[in-house]
């Protein structure tokens, strides 16, 4: 009998000392998480190609994907919004200044802080392509500008009317799977992205990923070649269909999708199956460097600050080793180098300590500072 | 080598055409003939279908619902219509502008070249009110018509009444992209026509009318409504324009998809479709329809109010509700209903209707035959003509037309010359002349100018026997060969730009003139001959023609009936160019008569 106790009492000792050492593991494991992908910060450029009245449709899904990606976090400031046509203020359109997803007008998706960047006839293929490539003339203003860096994971979804091999842009130009796939290799050259995922909803949307070739590129498509994407349903009091099928799944399971989920990318490229899309959806995941399943939505559809409040201590092993004391010499002080304050807090609010013989000196010393550190603060959230 | 590039290929080739010419001609006349007969077949027919991609197959919520209203409006339009024996202006003006339109009245008047007997007018005065419905938001660059005619008696009071109830359902609406004018002809045709010409700033046809105080941009479509009754049991469309011009086929699929989506039993040429397509009666059924579209469009009037509107490019169609003995039937709810769709779908339209096809011919409202399948069977009769041209009693007649002193050109020329000439005045003495055989005979101006017009035919006839014996000498072989050939070309020409104008026109004078001219000589035996000539005419093709639509739309006639109504035609054909300039009368007189009459010249040629 006591020897049955005494295990018992052996195990619950065990137990009760690795569940500290499992939680360390475990906040160990989230830590290491918090640099799995690799990106700072989310950008969305989301362009819908086609004008007219009865393409309502597309104008409605470009909407309804900014509106998600706007809930889930990232700011008017990085995302690109470009719509060829403007609906909510069309003739034709019975509730005017209103763009609806679903039918009996359940949802608007234009709603009242709609920023669009790229309007009407500014939705070329040139401005596209310069956007990507960040190639605009200086005098372009910020709201329009891609301003990616090599930490930036950019979200692109296109919509309109394609077909194989080409995206139609406006009723006169079209946009080949060729110069998309030239473009974002160009984008990855110039390092102006960390991981990039492509959505198209598109007739024959496939062929638009067929020539991607540069890393770290995902692309879903709507349908296969040789597949027409449809639409989803009529409103009868505006008299134009609303969405398509495959956005407006995509839009219903976007709507499950808050900003702390765990949902990956496996579960996206479930969206529509054939039997409620009619067409085949498709995705591409060659070029991408990580597992599908352990890329999360949120690492593309929003813009989630990797902050976990925690109120135990972790032992961080430093990366910065202090300096080897020699022993000969005692008089040469090495001092440990550490970068410069990004921000020097402490000279702006302590400017008070100034002596008054050096207080001429010292407030222009902090005039010169200040400029700097405007300079600097400019620089850093370009 | 090629076929044709190659001497010995070319040589057996034309040799075969020529031992085999009079074999190939009749099959082709055949083929011509059994070809046009099947295109009502069925499967040789395309299913119809909505070409325009911004009126799409989205349809919308109508819910246009003052049907009875519009019924008590008619009444109260009738009672005005006693009242002022005419047309009720002040009414009209003061019921579009409570409605909140902009209205607007034209004055017009029209002397016509002689008394219309059908419709019992000559000197035509009358007044156009219509009102412009402004689009809420959008700049007035683009229009649609909607138009009712302000009739006599009893008809069209519920058109006129469900134009009023339309516009101020419309009225309330905010998502109209064109302004919409309501207009309210008087005197059907000759109304229309001056409010057109006023809005384009022409004058084609010698109206006169006060210029129009308002404007609405450039009109994409128009529709015509005649209603009648209060109840209709179906709605015939009218396609059928001036001088045989048709609009966009998608203004016909627009409105029979709302038919059926509506359940509003719609008709073409007065005609259900059928479902049996397999049986004999199926098909003459369908190959009536045809029939009747294709005489409706030689004749080359306009009929219906919209027939004017596509001189202009503008795509126009006339909705007519038929109130016969049947079992189901639709209310004025419904009909406005049917309007406010198609309104509401061409309200969509960026640009013009163009992407379905200008051509075609109907055996049904759901079925259609393109230019592309209907224009071979009249290729096959006009290669007829081109065949006989290379004929080689023919073909060694060119060296001899090529000597200036040669007696052929002249003994040529003049029956051309005098053969024109009668045209000319077949054209012109009937109605300069009528005050004169008024004097002189006891008829009415139309019936003179009507007589006139046949005695100049008959006189023609003949003339050549006078002719050739004033001309020395008598005619040579190669003399009637030169003319023939003459002839043959000018009447392949002039059928084949008649064609591709008006199919119909080009089609039914082929039918008749290819296979007399094709075998004409001065050998056949000329009594025979001179007969078949003569039925073959084309004055004779118009009689027929007019018994055939009387058999085809159920009402025949007998032959003193179909008499008055051949003299009838001519009356209104002549008419017709005068108010409108319909070019059926000029072409026969001008040019179909001249080149038969340059053929009667082979006939009697020696």
């Amino acid at each position: 009998m006591n020897y049955c106790n005494l295990i018992t009492i052996f195990a619950f000792i065990n137990l009760l000392v690795s569940i500290p050492h499992g939680y360390s593991n475990y906040v160990e494991t989230k830590a290491g998480q918090f640099f799995s992908s690799g990106h700072t910060n989310n950008w969305a450029v989301l362009v819908c190609t086609s004008r007219f009245w009865f393409n309502y449709r597309h104008v409605a899904n470009t909407l309804s994907v900014y509106r998600s990606v706007k809930r889930l976090g990232i700011p008017d400031s990085h995302i690109v919004l470009m719509l060829a046509d403007d609906m909510a203020c069309n003739y034709r359109n019975p509730k005017p200044a209103t763009v609806f997803s679903h039918k009996n007008m359940e949802l608007n998706v234009y709603g009242d802080d709609v920023e669009v960047d790229y309007r009407g006839y500014e939705v070329t293929v040139e401005n596209f392509l310069r956007v990507l490539t960040g190639r605009l003339p200086p005098s372009t203003p910020r709201s329009k500008r891609l301003l990616s860096d090599d930490r930036s994971n950019i979200l692109i979804y296109l919509t309109g009317h394609g077909g194989n091999g080409f995206l139609k842009f406006q009723d006169s130009e079209e946009i080949s799977n060729m110069e998309l796939a030239d473009a974002f290799e160009q984008m990855w050259q110039k390092r102006r992205y960390n991981e990039l995922l492509f959505i198209i909803d598109t007739c024959q949307g496939a062929s638009m990923y067929e020539r991607f070739y540069s890393p770290n590129l995902m692309a879903l498509a709507s349908s296969q070649v040789g597949e027409d994407s449809l639409s989803h349903q009529p409103d009868l009091g505006i008299g134009v269909h609303l969405m398509d099928k495959y956005t407006f799944y995509l839009l219903e399971f976007l709507e499950e999708v808050h900003p702390a989920s765990q949902a990956n990318m496996n579960d996206l490229f479930k969206v529509c199956p054939q039997s409620q899309c009619v067409s085949t959806p498709g995705h591409r995941t060659d070029l991408f460097q990580r597992d599908p399943g352990s890329v999360l939505i949120t690492d593309f559809f929003g813009s989630v600050r990797k902050v976990e409040i925690t109120k135990d201590t972790i032992n961080l092993t430093s990366p910065v080793e202090p300096p080897i004391k020699r022993s000969g010499s005692s008089d040469i002080q090495i001092e440990s180098l550490t970068y410069v304050d990004q921000l020097p807090v402490a000279e702006i609010i302590h400017q008070q300590d100034c002596l008054e013989a050096n207080v001429t000196r010292c407030r222009r010393k902090q005039q010169r500072t200040r400029k700097l550190n405007c300079q600097v603060v400019e620089k850093q959230t370009a | 080598m090629g076929l044709l590039s190659d001497p010995n290929r070319r040589k057996a080739l034309t040799g075969l055409l020529t031992r085999l010419n009079t074999p190939i001609c009749i099959v082709c006349y055949l083929a011509g003939i059994v070809w046009f007969m099947g295109l009502a077949f069925e499967p040789f027919t395309l299913r119809t279908y909505m070409s325009e991609n911004a009126m799409g197959s989205t349809m919308v919520e109508e819910r246009f619902s003052s049907g009875e209203r519009a019924l008590s409006l008619a009444k109260e339009f009738d009672a005005h219509k006693r009242q002022a024996r005419g047309m009720p202006v002040e009414w009209l003006v003061k019921a579009m502008q409570s409605r909140g339109l902009e209205v607007f009245t034209q004055s017009f008047s029209r002397k016509l070249p002689f008394p219309d007997e059908n419709k019992e007018r000559y000197m035509v005065r009358g007044t156009n009110v219509y009102g412009i419905l402004r689009a809420p938001r959008a700049p007035r660059t683009e229009a649609l018509v909607i138009t009712a005619p302000c009739s006599p008696g009893n008809t069209n009071n519920q058109a006129v009444a469900l134009l009023l109830a339309l516009a101020q359902y419309f009225r309330n609406q905010i998502y109209w992209a064109k302004d919409i004018i309501f207009l309210v002809n008087e005197h059907d045709l000759i109304g229309t026509q001056a409010w057109l010409e006023g809005y384009h700033h022409t004058n084609i046809t010698g109206m006169e009318y006060s210029p129009l105080q308002g404007r609405a941009g450039s009109i994409q479509a128009a529709l015509s409504l005649e209603l009648s009754s209060d109840v209709i049991t179906s709605l015939d469309l009218v396609l059928e324009g001036l001088n045989g011009q048709l609009p966009n086929l998608d203004l016909a699929n627009l409105f029979y998809a709302f038919c059926q989506k509506l359940g509003v039993l719609c008709t073409i040429q007065g005609k259900l479709q059928r479902n049996d397509w397999d049986t004999a009666e199926g098909y003459t059924h369908a190959a009536q329809t045809m029939m009747l579209m294709v005489l409706k469009q030689a004749c080359g009037r306009s009929w219906g109010d919209h027939g004017l509107f596509l001189r202009y490019h503008i795509e126009a169609a006339s909705v007519r509700g038929i109130n016969s003995f049947r079992h189901y039937k639709t209310d004025a709810t419904t009909i406005g209903r049917l309007l406010e769709g198609m309104v509401r779908k061409l309200n969509n339209l960026l640009e013009r209707l163009h992407q379905s096809y200008f051509f075609y011919l109907l055996p049904s409202l759901s079925r259609f035959v393109s230019i592309g399948y209907y224009m071979p069977a009249f290729g096959l009769l006009a290669v007829i003509l081109l065949l006989r041209v290379s004929f080689p009693g023919l073909c060694h007649c060119f060296s001899v037309s090529l000597q200036p002193s040669s007696p052929g050109v002249l003994t040529v020329l003049t029956p051309v010359v005098i053969s024109h000439l009668t045209g000319v005045a077949l054209y012109l003495l009937p109605v300069h002349l009528q005050e004169m055989a008024v004097e002189h005979f006891p008829v009415s101006e139309t019936e003179a100018v009507v007589l006139t017009a046949i005695a100049i035919y008959t006189a023609g006839l003949a003339l050549p026997h006078n002719t050739q014996r004033l001309l020395s000498g008598e005619g040579t072989e190669q003399g009637w060969k030169v003319l023939k050939l003459t002839a043959l070309l000018y009447l392949a020409v002039l059928l084949g730009c008649t064609a591709l104008i008006n199919f119909s026109l080009g089609f039914i004078l082929a039918v008749t003139l290819v296979p007399i001219t094709a075998s004409i000589t001065p050998h056949m035996p000329k009594a025979l001959y001179a007969v078949v000539m003569v039925l073959l005419s084309p004055a004779f093709t118009i009689l027929y023609c007019v018994f055939i639509y009387q058999e085809l739309i159920e009402a025949p006639v007998s032959v003193s009936e179909g008499w008055m109504l051949f003299l009838s035609v001519i009356s209104q054909g002549i008419l017709d160019h005068a108010l409108y300039g319909s070019l059926v009368y000029p072409l026969l007189a001008l040019f179909i008569y001249p080149c038969w009459l340059m053929f009667w010249n082979i006939l009697f040629w020696n």
